[in-house]
């Protein structure tokens, strides 16, 4: 794998090396990688890295989707969820 | 409404890493129509994920390029089981579309996950499974000059430790709850696999205690240090991520649904019960890798060449690996034996730690609950997203509890997937 992608996390213009996870990008957009905040208002970020604790959900240009199991592409719009 | 499409195949396979990937291969032969389904974006499972920050090991090579030399066999990534409407289908779902599959045969190599336990700090960002960490870095995840603590159970300790120093980070503690003594007993008797003898020896680390404990994350909104107790003291190490496991739990929520009897276990989480050509309670239908207990990849690979061989009637082909999978079921043994969890993890929890991440559910909520189904009906414990697999693998460790057969659908599915069942009027149902 080569080159770079560019996509927007909550507006912001990030790039990674191509391949990377949308999980692994938010850690590129924020110091702490949060995705979601707990029902109870905590921030939350990326757990299990395997697509089984939820803790990683965001909206990918609309969708719902695990950012640990998601591959970043070119243009791509990710929100991190409240 | 959508109508789904319904497409068929002779053989399906759940999960595409080294069991799903060798029973794949061991089938093909026959010429049977095979769909290989996984859900992330490509095949080899957790141990051999590949992508930016991954050197895909030369058996994983080879084990990808004979999935893709075989025209019948169909790899389909990304996609996830979300119900099994009929008898011999289930309904399947990708970023896209949600369809039904038709199978004459099924082998389940839904692998193991992380046995993730609560203590206080752990929902801090920052802190995820020790294999987690793994996979997160092999995504892609920058972690270059970060100071790391790997703590926990097991091996995988060795293993993330090993993945986050090749990509830049300062792991500067691996806390290892087993004693010396169990340590290197299995490092000991790590003699008869050889292979992994060596794989030991390059994982070797100075900063690796064992009788170790984590006591706490610290940090105000993401980790600044973690307060760990080595033998009878207690020390405070700066880091700026946690890494940590307590060893793995079988996947078997797709294998409970359909119907599939479990194994006794002595410790833990029960794994599917299978029998000598890797065949569940269920007629038709094989599980082959940690869905059966955990023990590593080469166990894997053998029990998903067995699975694959007996999908399709080869059972000479099959017999013939029962020597190779015996001999890694003495390794996992072994493993299981050295590793087992200390009765004193389950103190780690406070009061105000939260057992259950998605519903915010503290210890202490959870203390005077009869079991599982009162602490998720009083106290909505598993009511979210991750459906229990963290928290209810946590009750099951630190109550003993445990949680009822799982009911679709079995992930997070779009309401249109969902819809598009209705219309054939079928029950969204256990087999």
């Amino acid at each position: 794998m080569s080159g770079q992608t560019s996509l927007h996390i909550d507006g912001r213009l990030v790039r990674v090396k191509a391949g990377t996870s949308v999980a692994a990008a938010l850690r590129v957009a924020d110091s702490m990688g949060v995705a979601r905040t707990s029902i109870s208002g905590q921030p939350r970020a990326p757990f299990c890295g395997m697509g089984v604790c939820q803790e990683c959900r965001v909206r990918v240009d609309g969708r719902r989707m695990l950012a640990c199991q998601t591959v970043c592409a070119e243009g791509m719009q990710v929100e991190t969820t409240a | 409404m959508t109508i789904l499409a319904l497409e068929h195949c002779d053989l399906l396979i759940v999960g595409a890493g080294p069991a799903g990937m060798a029973a794949a291969v061991a089938a093909a032969p026959s010429g049977a129509s095979i769909v290989v389904i996984d859900d992330n974006p490509a095949p080899g499972g957790q141990i051999w994920r590949d992508g930016p920050g991954a050197a895909l090991p030369p058996a994983a090579r080879k084990w990808r390029e004979a999935l893709e030399r075989h025209a019948n066999i169909r790899v389909c990534s990304g996609t996830r089981v979300i119900a099994a409407p009929a008898h011999g289908e289930l309904l399947l779902e990708d970023a896209v579309r949600g369809w039904r599959m038709q199978w004459k045969k099924l082998i389940l190599c839904t692998g193991a996950r992380e046995l993730l336990l609560p203590f206080p700090g752990w929902t801090l960002p920052g802190v995820t499974g020790a294999g987690g960490l793994q996979a997160l870095i092999k995504a892609g995840l920058p972690v270059e000059g970060e100071r790391i603590v790997v703590a926990g159970s097991g091996p995988l300790l060795l293993a993330a430790a090993a993945t986050a120093r090749a990509a830049g980070a300062k792991v500067v503690r691996i806390a290892e709850q087993a004693s010396l003594a169990a340590a290197a007993g299995f490092a000991v008797k790590l003699l008869r696999w050889p292979g992994k003898a060596v794989q030991a020896l390059t994982l070797g680390d100075t900063r690796y205690r064992t009788s170790s404990r984590i006591v706490a994350v610290q940090g105000r909104g993401q980790v600044e240090s973690v307060l760990l107790r080595q033998g009878g003291r207690e020390v405070q190490i700066d880091c700026d991520r946690v890494a940590c496991g307590f060893g793995l739990t079988p996947n078997t929520q797709l294998g409970q649904m359909l119907g599939c009897a479990l194994a006794p276990a002595d410790t833990g989480a029960p794994p599917l019960a299978v029998d000598a050509l890797q065949r569940t309670s269920l007629p038709g239908v094989y599980a082959a890798g940690e869905c059966t207990g955990f023990g590593g990849s080469e166990r894997a690979l053998a029990q998903g060449t067995i699975a694959g061989y007996a999908a399709v009637g080869n059972e000479r082909a099959a017999r013939q690996h029962e020597h190779e999978r015996a001999r890694w079921n003495a390794f996992a043994a072994q493993l299981h034996r050295s590793f087992a969890l200390a009765p004193d993890i389950r103190q780690m929890p406070q009061p105000d730690t939260l057992v259950c991440r998605c519903e915010d559910v503290p210890f202490s909520a959870l203390a005077g609950c009869s079991g599982w189904t009162d602490a998720k009906l009083h106290r909505r414990c598993g009511m979210g997203a991750c459906q229990g697999r963290v928290c209810g693998d946590a009750a099951q460790f630190l109550f003993g509890w445990t949680p009822p057969s799982p009911r679709p659908p079995l992930s997070p599915a779009r309401i249109a997937t969902l819809a598009g069942l209705a219309v054939h009027g079928n029950d969204v149902d256990r087999q």
